[in-house]
């Protein structure tokens, strides 16, 4: 006990050093890659005794007592699951330092690898991480910075276009119904109500208007968010309702307040109608992909590195993918019985043609992540403050 | 009998003490209240509205500390935040005056004309809405004016439809919220009107109209002003109705609430907006003279 006191304070006090001071230098590659700035959080080297606890800040559905009882009982972590709205909650949560992991979207993950809220991670203590983890969610720039690892995949799912069948007759080829003012369903129309929305703009204008020359819908700069703000705009004019809330969006396409807006698989299951349908329009889209990532001030590193390892399992990997309704990260999941298969296909877990035209949330930083050095890109305070202006 | 005796004695030291030190009793009295009030209550809104003039950090979204104007000049320069603004402030206004409207003739009908009973289930049908939680409220409403709900299936004969979601249906849901807060007081100020007072009225020769606005009304502003302020500046602070029920109607709590993750600085800034409504309200309230009777 005292020992391991010690050495959660060792581990702390290193986390502390590292994080206040200590900043890489955005070096020029000589590999070609991508080299963003991060602070210099150490690694964990080898694994511990387990601490008794685990603290975790996740989507809901994502730890349940199915899969944290074994857990539990095969190391002795007790689990405190933490359950959070949004992902900007999730990043105000984790820099409490009160939390030693979290299930980050993209979206929040590479603010909390830039920020320094969280560590590299040593993959040798995540056997289970492995050959089975979907190939588009292996070493993807949401969560892996510099050629470091910070994320552990749990899981994806694509952001579709979801329609109400009865009304358009057919599958939109196009997003154009959402975004043009001409489409024949103004005022029916429903979008997502966060500043990572602006994505969906920039994806839609990288197919239509390639002068614009956004090469990554998350590495706009400032004539580039302006376009996309633009559209934004336009679409605010002939909106029938932004959501937020997965039940208030599926009763709204229930309802018949809504004919087409943006969609998650599950939500259309849920919606349990057969003329609620969903499609990947011809731009392609964005997704969310959620892997888990220790905090750099974790008080159970040991625990947290058990957990990422437990879930990484087939089996309860796909626990979770189908009790949240995603694509698991971990594909082996998929063949291990006729059910899981169907859920896969379900949600295209195994397709990767399907997720090549998907584009993974991530953060939008000042450094542009598509490789261009003469600009500033606009980071996600800058995105924050054009989605207000756009609801006017 | 002794026993009481007993006690009585045994609490005579206490009470002559503090009969003796009039200070000391004031601040017993004012003890818990206080500590309420300043430990509790303006501490933590102070502590919000003193990062109104912090900094954000643009690279990691962290709140610096710092004094900067920034946050409230936006608040003037970015129209849409002051669009906004002006929404909010005329929302809450509707509701207000759609609750006094129809508060006033329901109040005169209960203390005036309804029998004891049908009083009473009145009085109970106005407080029942606040029997249930918030929420569920909101999501009634959302129920009730959904594109294939009841409103569109009551019109539909007619071959009309009803509000879909936007500042329409907010302006009611919000008086569907608030309306108890303004019913209550009114009734109860119509009800301490003397009768003979609308007697009176009716012997000069004045009609229904003109006794209401001539003697009515002037008796109950005090009550309307208290109910006002409930529904003024809840509606101000509100945002969930705007996300259920407003399409995509934008109030001041809507970018409060999407600002407290992101940019907290923002967020406590635009929370002195309804602050500085409700002063001016109270203030407009104050030259009418009826803040002093109420």
């Amino acid at each position: 006990m005292e020992g391991n006191k010690l050495k959660r304070r060792k581990l702390a006090f290193a986390a502390l050093l590292a994080s206040s001071s200590l900043f890489l230098a955005s070096c020029a590659t000589d590999s070609g890659e991508l080299t963003l700035t991060v602070p210099d959080v150490p690694m964990q080297q080898e694994l511990g005794e387990f601490e008794g606890e685990l603290n975790i800040i996740n989507w809901s559905g994502f730890v349940e007592p199915a899969w944290t009882d074994k857990f539990t009982a095969d190391t002795g972590c007790k689990v405190n699951p933490r359950v959070a709205g949004t992902s900007d909650e999730m990043v105000t949560l984790m820099r409490t330092g009160e939390y030693d992991i979290v299930s980050a979207s993209g979206d929040a993950a590479l603010r909390l690898i830039v920020g320094g809220d969280v560590a590299p991670l040593n993959l040798e203590l995540i056997p289970n991480f492995s050959e089975d983890i979907a190939e588009g969610m292996k070493g993807q720039i949401y969560d892996t910075v510099n050629g470091k690892a910070y994320g552990v995949p749990i899981g994806r799912g694509a952001n579709l276009l979801q329609y109400n069948e009865t009304v358009t007759g057919g599958a939109p080829e196009s997003w154009n119904v959402v975004w043009e003012t001409d489409t024949p369903y103004a005022g029916k129309i429903t979008a997502y109500d966060a500043p990572i929305y602006i994505a969906d703009a920039a994806v839609y204008l990288m197919y239509h208007n390639p002068e614009l020359g956004i090469k990554n819908p998350y590495a706009l700069d400032e004539t580039q968010l302006a376009a996309a703000v633009d559209l934004l705009k336009q679409q605010n004019t002939i909106i029938g309702e932004y959501w937020a809330d997965p039940v208030a969006q599926i009763t709204s396409f229930v309802g018949g307040n809504v004919v087409v807006g943006t969609s998650w698989e599950v939500l259309r299951k849920f919606a349990g109608q057969d003329n609620i349908k969903t499609t990947l329009p011809i731009e392609g889209s964005t997704g969310w992909y959620d892997a888990w990532l220790l905090s750099s001030t974790a008080k159970n590193p040991n625990c947290a590195y058990a957990w990422m390892d437990y879930t990484s399992t087939a089996s309860v990997n796909g626990a979770i993918a189908m009790n949240f309704g995603m694509a698991p990260a971990n594909i082996a999941f998929c063949a291990s019985s006729p059910e899981a298969q169907a859920h896969c296909d379900e949600f295209f877990a195994e397709d990767e043609e399907f997720f090549s035209r998907i584009w993974p949330w991530t953060t939008p930083i000042e450094e542009c992540i598509d490789g261009r050095k003469d600009v500033k890109c606009t980071s996600f305070q800058d995105w924050t403050n054009a989605w207000l202006t756009v609801k006017g | 009998m002794t026993s009481l005796l007993e006690k009585t004695k045994s609490t005579m030291p206490i009470s002559s003490y503090l009969h003796l030190h009039p200070k000391v009793r004031l601040r017993a009295l004012l003890a818990l209240p206080m500590t309420w009030l300043v430990g509790v209550y303006i501490i933590s809104l102070f502590l919000l509205l003193i990062t109104a003039f912090w900094f954000i950090d643009p690279f990691t979204s962290r709140v610096r500390p710092g004094f900067t104007l920034e946050n409230f000049v936006s608040i003037f320069t970015v129209p849409a935040y002051l669009s906004t603004s002006i929404r909010t402030l005329l929302i809450a206004l509707g509701v207000t005056a759609l609750c006094i409207v129809l508060a006033i003739p329901l109040g005169i009908y209960m203390a005036k004309i309804a029998r004891p009973w049908v009083r009473n289930l009145l009085a109970v049908l106005i407080t029942l809405p606040l029997w249930a939680g918030y929420l569920v409220k909101l999501l009634a409403m959302r129920l009730t004016f959904t594109e294939n709900g009841f409103i569109n299936w009551l019109l539909d004969p007619i071959g009309i439809s009803g509000p879909g979601f936007g500042i329409p249906v907010v302006v009611l849901t919000l008086t569907y919220l608030w309306f108890p807060y303004m019913a209550l007081p009114v009734f109860t100020a119509i009800r301490q009107i003397p009768n003979n007072l609308f007697d009176a009225s009716a012997d000069l020769g004045q009609k229904a109209w003109p006794t209401i606005f001539r003697v009515v009304l002037p008796l109950i502003t005090p009550a309307i002003i208290a109910g006002s302020v409930f529904t003024f500046s809840l509606s101000l602070g509100d945002y969930l109705a705007a996300r259920f029920v407003g399409g995509s109607t934008q109030m001041i709590g809507s970018i409060i609430a999407a600002n407290i993750n992101l940019n907290p600085p923002v967020a406590a800034a635009f929370s002195m907006v309804p602050i500085a409504f409700v002063v001016m309200y109270l203030l407009v309230a104050r030259r009418t003279g009826s803040l002093e009777r109420m």
